[in-house]
């Protein structure tokens, strides 16, 4: 079933390099198709999840691969990869939806983000160092023919240095793993069984040498101060779905890498580092939305807000290693919520990125400048822009809120002074995506007057259907997951207990 | 040495691969002076069989019991055999990319029987295990290539077997001057004796005798300090033979360097393991840091082989482990085999497109061919699920539990550094080309820029098997760590 679910996008990418070049209007529509078909399929197998245990492991699969390597094929999904599975399946659709006009080179685009959500969803289920390791780096190999091939001018220096950079992360990454698989007996690269081991549990020097090798291979994905100068570049030249994917999934390999593998595997030496990766959290927190109030590029702006975004979840998972007593049982509250952060910010940042190809694909400029008044012209645009703004700062009724209440309830009575830091956060971010949406929608229309040509502003269309129906949906799950959290916090729970009994002292 | 029974007679039936060879490199000889040019083909043919002959021989002796045959001089193990089949299976390659540019060619016979001769030399030179028995492998290996370099006549090509030639001569005197101090330090050729005897002998002179006969090895292996002549001789030669040359004789000398080092060396008193490190460190990142700036693909394929030869040495250089070290060496020699012969097919494929520009819209174009080159360049940097990717794991597995952290983290570092270069190639390949290189190929009677059909097929069968190895590594593993 979970097999399935991973590779059946890829088996259509496969089959469709034979299609002949003609059939190429079909491409985009069997692309939506296959998506949707998987998130039908995810969908069902979150019901059989709660319907059966709920907590645990489910659609456990193992099968023996590279035996003697210590490694297999072991794949399931808990409380923490079904929301990320579900969450790859919607952006990838949304995606899908929205690349229906997609005319330069359709046939390798669709093929490209097939087999990409393949390696997303095999990423995030995987239950085995190797195989974890595998789809991180074709994740990256995907990315940047994504960015290489259909980016904006600049997109070839962006994409090497996306590469150089996450590439970098990735072999320290490796070299982690061989360091967990080197100290277990009998070797492994078995999560589970390194789980169980807990190889390092003596040898706090080894140990917090392998945390700082995969905490740096995870941190340049995530990513967090100071690894984050990819991720500007990156998203800036990116091409829109490229832009959303990156943000809403690949940004998570690194988060979610931090709950699946360095928190349950070196749980001592997570314990011992945790005030590292709070002080790390909260300086994404305040720098990332503090140069994100500097752009005057709406990409740009929206890539520092996910360092923010990013930051809140690090300073969560670190605040729950600094546990103690009492605190405890409320750090779990602030891994859930770094969970549930990680499935918000999918949503909402996704939609904001597929907002700022709307509105490149009329203004031909991410300017915020360029634009003023839009909201006379494009209603409809400027409601979901209003929505999604209003999510990402984190307005209650929305999944952002939940997430981040969840983070700062969680975190205070471990780490007082950084969450109340971290709180100025959330001010600055609603200050510049307030003054972003006021200054592109509202006011007196053309606001330039100076030797830069307005962009054509007076016939600008509003949304066509594909990209309303590619965005309102994100937007519509961020608020029943803000009205309604509980569907989805009661998958989480258990998973950020079991967590939090391994980690919390 | 255990478990090993030291032959005093020879079994001939232990040497049939070698043999298969040998006698097909003669009869190719003479029928090709008999027969008319138009039928030279036969000779083709004859080699094609006489290696299908050795491979399954080969397949049969891997299911045997290891042996020192020879009065110890020759060893037939699991590491001869797994060298023998990349060996016979490159060259089978490589005779494949040469169909098209050879056939019927002036001097097609003699193209195929020194390929054979070399062939057979770099066997030798993996089973050895007697001083004499590696140098005659090393000369073997070595003259019919400095032929072969040559073989066009056209002025790159005597350049580069003139610059080919010298060195090897050169490297080839400290070989034999290495076995001349080894031998009279410790009293035998046989590797097994020297094991016993190198550790009481002066310690100066003993080391001396190692150094210079590594340095006939690291030649062959095209590894620092005896690289400079990779870059000209494959630049030069035609690309079949830049093919044969990057690939196969370095599985001989490796395999030989991997020999020497554990049943010859291991004992005496000196850090063998950090002297060859350290080497495989400079291998790595010099061969990394020049392909930087190359401009043509054979250039930059020429140095990209420098740098892979380093990330052989250091699991070499962990030869203390050989449980981890030997079955990693071996399947990375077999992935490295695959992956740079599939990248390599491809040169052969367009050998008119010289700089990495010309490869520019290659994807329109050559679907397949361009989605193969791409599968062997990553391949090449370590991204899974390629053959060397499981190679490089291992690799770095073996030189971590062998305690030489620092060089792995060079060597991680080397890696991203030449993920730099080989993309640099791949991007072009989807760039639209402005200039068709056209202009400057030789078309064919449709106006399609002729291309060798036999060299595409190929570059794209070694693409797949690239990725096909890599996923099924398991089986091979468990093969190459069978015995011993």
């Amino acid at each position: 079933m979970l097999s399935i679910i991973v590779f059946l996008p890829a088996i259509v990418a496969a089959l469709l390099l034979f299609v002949p070049r003609k059939r190429v209007r079909l491409f985009p529509w069997i692309w939506v198709a296959t998506s949707a078909v998987d998130l039908a399929l995810i969908i069902v197998a979150w019901t059989g999840y709660i319907v059966g245990t709920g907590t645990g492991f489910g659609y456990e699969e193992n099968v023996r691969w590279l035996p003697m390597l210590g490694s297999g094929y072991h794949i399931a999904v808990d409380g923490f990869s079904l929301p990320i599975v579900a969450l790859t399946g919607v952006l990838f659709l949304a995606c899908a939806v929205y690349s229906l006009r997609e005319q330069r080179r359709t046939r390798s685009w669709v093929i490209l983000f097939l087999f990409l959500q393949t390696v997303s969803l095999g990423l995030f289920v995987s239950l085995d160092l190797l195989v974890f390791f595998v789809f991180f780096d074709l994740s990256i190999v995907a990315m940047y023919f994504i960015i290489a091939g259909w980016g904006h001018p600049g997109a070839a220096r962006a994409a090497l240095q996306f590469f150089l950079y996450t590439f970098v992360g990735s072999l320290a990454l490796l070299l982690g793993f061989i360091g967990l698989y080197l100290a277990s007996t009998p070797h492994t690269f078995d999560m589970v069984q390194l789980v169980h081991q807990d190889p390092l549990k003596g040898d706090p020097v080894v140990a917090g040498i392998i945390l700082f090798a995969i905490s740096l291979g995870l941190a340049v994905k995530t990513p967090t101060v100071p690894f984050h100068t990819w991720l500007p570049p990156a998203h800036t030249e990116a091409p829109t779905a490229g832009s959303v994917i990156l943000a809403g999934i690949l940004l998570k390999m690194g988060t979610y890498g931090f709950v699946r593998i360095a928190m349950p595997i070196l749980p001592q030496a997570w314990r011992d580092y945790a005030l590292v990766f709070v002080i790390v959290g909260v300086v994404s927190v305040l720098y990332g939305a503090l140069v994100a109030l500097a752009q005057t590029n709406l990409k740009r702006m929206i890539a520092y807000t996910s360092v923010n975004h990013m930051g809140y979840i690090i300073l969560g998972l670190g605040a729950a290693g600094l546990a103690t007593g009492s605190n405890v049982q409320a750090s779990a509250l602030a891994v859930s919520g770094a969970v549930t952060q990680m499935v918000s910010h999918g949503l909402l940042t996704g939609a904001l990125f597929l907002l700022a190809g709307v509105l490149y694909a009329r203004g031909g400029t991410y300017d915020i400048g360029a634009y003023g008044g839009l909201a006379k012209t494009v209603p409809v645009f400027t409601g979901l822009m209003a929505v999604a703004v209003f999510g990402s700062l984190g307005l209650p009724g929305f999944s952002g809120f939940i997430a981040e209440f969840q983070i700062f309830t969680g975190s205070l009575g471990s780490a007082p002074v950084p969450t109340a830091l971290s709180v100025i956060g959330i001010v600055i971010t609603a200050a510049l995506l307030l003054r972003m949406f006021q200054r592109i929608f509202l006011g007196a229309g053309q606001r330039s007057h100076d030797e830069a040509p307005p962009a054509p502003q007076a016939s600008m269309k509003d949304v066509f259907s594909r990209e309303f129906f590619a965005v309102a949906p994100l937007l519509a799950l961020s608020v029943v997951i803000g009205i309604l959290p509980a569907f989805l916090l009661h998958v989480i729970d258990p998973a950020a207990r079991a967590l939090v009994a391994l980690v919390g002292g | 040495m255990n478990g090993m029974q030291s032959g005093q007679e020879i079994d001939l039936t232990a040497f049939v691969p070698e043999i298969a060879i040998a006698v097909t490199a003669v009869l190719g000889l003479l029928a090709g002076s008999w027969l008319p040019r138009y039928r030279q083909w036969v000779v083709r043919a004859l080699a094609l069989l006489g290696i299908l002959v050795a491979v399954i021989a080969t397949i049969i002796s891997m299911t045997r019991a290891p042996e020192a045959t020879a009065a110890g001089s020759y060893t037939i193990d699991v590491s001869l055999n797994a060298a023998r089949l990349a060996i016979l299976v490159g060259t089978a390659i490589v005779i494949g990319l040469a169909s098209g540019s050879i056939a019927a060619a002036k001097r097609e016979s003699e193209f195929h029987v020194l390929l054979l001769l070399a062939a057979l030399g770099t066997i030798v030179l993996a089973g050895a295990t007697d001083l004499l028995v590696l140098a005659a492998g090393y000369l073997l290996a070595s003259v019919p290539l400095y032929a072969l370099v040559g073989f066009a006549k056209d002025r790159l090509g005597t350049e580069a077997t003139l610059k080919y030639y010298l060195m090897g001569a050169l490297f080839g005197l400290l070989l034999l001057a290495g076995v001349v101090l080894l031998l009279a330090t410790g009293g035998s050729t046989v590797y097994s004796e020297l094991s016993r005897s190198l550790p009481r002998g002066p310690t100066a002179v003993v080391a001396t005798g190692m150094l210079m006969l590594t340095a006939g090895l690291l030649f062959k292996a095209g590894s620092v300090p005896a690289h400079f002549w990779v870059p000209d001789a494959i630049d030069g030669a035609t690309p079949p033979i830049a093919a044969f040359i990057a690939t196969v004789p370095k599985i001989g000398a490796l395999v030989a360097l991997f020999r020497i080092s554990t049943d010859a060396f291991a004992n005496v008193p000196l850090d063998w393991s950090l002297m060859l490190a350290l080497l495989a460190a400079a291998t790595m990142t010099l061969g990394n840091l020049a392909a930087f700036f190359q401009r043509t693909v054979r250039r930059l394929l020429a140095y990209s082989t420098i740098s892979q030869v380093g990330y052989l040495m250091m699991i070499i250089a962990a030869y203390g482990h050989p449980t981890r070290a030997l079955p990693s060496l071996l399947y990375y020699l077999l992935a490295y085999t695959v992956t740079n012969l599939g990248a390599f097919a491809v040169v052969a494929a367009f050998a008119s497109r010289r700089g990495v520009d010309d490869y520019r819209g290659l994807f329109r174009r050559h679907r397949w061919v361009a989605l193969s080159l791409i599968v062997c360049l990553l391949g090449l940097v370590g991204t899974p699920p390629t053959a060397v990717f499981v190679g490089k794991l291992t690799a770095f597995t073996a030189a971590l539990d062998a305690g030489m952290g620092w060089l792995v983290i060079l060597a991680a570092a080397n890696t991203v550094a030449s993920v730099f270069y080989y993309l640099r190639w791949i991007f072009v390949l989807f760039q639209r080309d402005h200039v068709g290189p056209e202009a400057s190929e030789p078309s064919g009677p449709t106006g399609m820029p002729r291309t060798e059909a036999a060299s595409i097929i190929l570059a794209v069968a070694l693409g797949v098997t690239s990725i096909v190895v890599g996923l099924v590594a398991n089986p091979v593993l468990e093969l190459l760590s069978s015995s011993k």
